[in-house]
């Protein structure tokens, strides 16, 4: 016994010495980097574009030697922090509800949505002998296999637009996203815009009621359910899609084609969707020809009126290169560029922001 | 133990007179006063997490009142929200781990106590807390990916064949379910209940077993009649001790239960736990009433913790005063 508690003290010597001595490295190193750069930014939000704008400030502390400190908390986070004032900029798959819009705006004045960047979601399934992009589904189906109201492959209307298909005589196992997402915000906008049952139903949010049957952990949690259980369809977003090689459903969108998901048809939904000047508008069900039904923006959210004269302008200066120079790093990373029509009504809202009345930046 | 104390004053006769009146004192009591700093601490940091809880959840307590605890919806977009079903899903899945888990757990820990070489004892018991020490978000991963197939595939087309007639074995075998994470709870809490069951038996007086030897008793019965009986309050207190990790479980519980919100009595069928639809769904809550039904669900979890541990206590107490009686 007394050996044993011995080897404990070691044990116990031994952390102490470790926790000292990774105290005395990092100690230093943190002092000496906060006064290096000349602007601190902070923000905060969507984890969905998190690897595109770590990689955005890494280059462009690079550049300019202006840091930017994002973490991504979640979309729902990114709005109150941005709305308690303790970031400088929030992040958002969604668009903010009226009472958080009016929240914001009572307490800091106006707000704007900046797109940086669009997403799709990939619809995936598990079928055998089923490869990727030979499904086809149109958005009705979708809606009426989420809503249970289709529950097995062989229905007549999946086997009609699908006649060369051997589709199984099994059920449908549904897979969803059960923690809150914009991916699930996207979709289920999607499925309100197809379907009248689906918005009076179920509606659309980071997380709805959903009507069956499985619920995963993040894109991994569903992409993996998905995998595991047969006769299975889910749908994750499309970085995910592409860099797992999931097999995923090609989408019939507004104009009649059958659409996979893919990089281009994301960029192009911005333009078959009328863009109004705030920038708050989804992609779902674009009439361009080309574009994949299941599209949306990522924000930032910023407001009008900056507070700090140098933070305000580091931030204008940051959001500009983004919408610009930034965009070449899109596709690397698997995420969809601006088109433009985008890009020039989002430099308008950019010039919009303002120090005390002036703008921060003019063209 | 009155030679003791008396044989300690004779030796320090000086000390006691003159030095111990004066010196250590002071440093008695700051040592007294800094104990107590501490232990309101706790005390302070409780009572302030509550009241920030009940703060926060207080949008959700005036909308909903007592039909959050029986409601079954539970729906973001129209702002109406339910627990029962998260309840049932975090009792459920805990009592089947714990049907697991008790068993194994405590004959493990009479085999380590009782007759096991210490040769073999000293690794198994290191193993047994290895296993303890494992995060349980590699725990979730195992689950998915390794024990949810083997639990679809030949498990649960089992049970539901063989006895599909049953409310317990209904619905299609998904894998993902209460079923999956009972058993993910069983296989974290047997580490727990397993080391403190094997401490709390080797805590027994040798010569209980004696004496019990003596009278012609078996091992068996020697086990049976003199060690179980007399560390029983132990026990219960170790079994308590999964119990509450159980209910709390978040990581390796989402991976594996299949987030659906439902109230079944299918044990194949997919559900929540309160621990998971909060960890699920907080990060991208927006809107005080959703915000704060979240956390009103946390604060239910806080009151099943604390009944859970009333009753153990209530539990503990009557088994030593039973023990006593019988004495």
């Amino acid at each position: 016994m007394r050996r044993f508690s011995d080897d404990w003290f070691v044990v116990l010597a031994v952390i102490l010495v470790v926790a000292v001595g990774l105290a005395g490295c990092s100690a230093p190193s943190n002092s000496a980097t906060a006064p290096a750069g000349p602007v601190n930014l902070t923000g905060a939000g969507a984890t969905f574009p998190a690897p595109l704008y770590t990689k955005w400030f890494d280059e462009y502390n690079k550049l300019t030697g202006v840091k930017v400190n994002y973490q991504p908390i979640g979309s729902g986070g990114g709005i109150s922090q941005i709305t308690e004032g303790t970031v400088d900029f929030g992040a958002s798959d969604g668009i903010m509800t009226e009472a958080q819009l009016t929240k914001a705006e009572s307490k800091s004045g106006p707000i704007l949505h900046i797109p940086m960047t669009s997403g799709s979601v990939a619809i995936i399934y598990n079928l055998a002998d089923l490869g990727t992009g030979q499904l086809k589904l149109t958005g009705d189906m979708l809606a009426g296999i989420y809503l249970k109201k289709i529950t097995r492959w062989n229905d007549p209307a999946i086997v009609a637009l699908n006649p060369d298909l051997k589709l199984p005589d099994a059920a449908i196992a549904v897979v969803f996203r059960s923690d809150g997402s914009g991916t699930t915000y996207i979709f289920t906008n999607y499925l309100s815009k197809v379907s009248q049952e689906w918005s009076k139903q179920v509606g659309n949010a980071t997380s709805v009621k959903w009507p069956g049957d499985i619920g995963g952990q993040g894109n991994a949690g569903v992409a993996g359910q998905v995998q595991q259980i047969p006769n299975s369809i889910g749908y994750v977003e499309l970085a995910y899609a592409k860099q797992n090689k999931l097999a995923w459903a090609k989408l019939k969108n507004a104009a009649g084609n059958f659409i996979e998901p893919a990089l281009a048809a994301t960029t192009m939904a911005a333009e078959g969707v009328t863009l109004p000047d705030d920038m708050k508008v989804m992609l779902t069900n674009s009439s361009n020809p080309d574009a994949y039904p299941i599209v949306g923006f990522t924000w930032l959210l910023v407001y009008v009126n900056q507070k700090d004269k140098v933070k305000g302008e580091a931030l204008v200066k940051m959001l500009w290169w983004a919408i610009h120079d930034g965009q070449k790093y899109t596709e690397a990373l698997t995420y969809a560029s601006l088109a433009a029509p985008v890009v020039s009504k989002a430099e308008n809202e950019v010039l919009s922001i303002m120090y005390q009345g002036q703008p921060l930046i003019s063209r | 133990m009155m030679k003791k104390s008396e044989q300690a004053t004779t030796l320090l006769p000086g000390l006691r007179h003159k030095e111990a009146a004066a010196r250590p004192r002071v440093g008695d009591r700051i040592f007294s006063k800094v104990t107590l700093f501490f232990a309101l601490l706790i005390v302070l940091i409780l009572a302030g997490l509550l009241i920030a809880l009940n703060i926060d959840a207080w949008p959700a307590v005036q909308k909903f009142g007592l039909s959050f605890l029986t409601s079954v919806s539970w729906d973001p977009v129209r702002e109406e929200f339910g627990a029962l079903p998260a309840v049932y899903g975090t009792l459920l899945s805990s009592l089947i781990g714990l049907i697991i888990a008790v068993p194994v757990s405590i004959g493990s820990a009479v085999f380590l106590s009782e007759l096991a070489p210490e040769w073999l004892c000293r690794p198994c018991s290191f193993l047994i807390e290895m296993l303890a020490a494992i995060p349980s978000v590699i725990i979730g991963l195992w689950g998915l990916f390794v024990m949810v197939p083997f639990i679809r595939n030949p498990i649960e087309k089992w049970l539901g064949s063989s006895l599909g007639f049953l409310p317990f074995f209904q619905g299609p075998p998904f894998g993902v379910g209460f079923l999956s994470a009972g058993i993910i709870l069983a296989i974290m809490v047997i580490p727990i209940i397993t080391a403190v069951s094997r401490d709390v038996m080797r805590a027994v007086p040798i010569t209980q077993r004696e004496a019990m030897l003596a009278l012609g008793a078996t091992r068996w019965e020697m086990i049976t009649r003199a060690v179980l009986p007399y560390c029983r309050s132990g026990l219960i207190g170790a079994v308590i001790l999964g119990l509450g990790r159980a209910l709390g479980e978040t990581m390796a519980v989402t991976m594996v239960i299949g987030n659906s919100y439902n109230l079944t009595p299918s044990l194949f069928s997919p559900g929540v736990t309160i621990a998971s639809k909060v960890a699920s769904e907080f990060s991208e809550a927006s809107g005080d009433l959703y915000i704060g039904s979240l956390i009103e669900l946390a604060l239910v979890l806080f009151g099943i913790t604390l009944l859970v541990n009333i009753i153990a206590r209530l539990l503990v107490w009557r088994s030593i005063s039973v023990r006593g009686g019988g004495e």
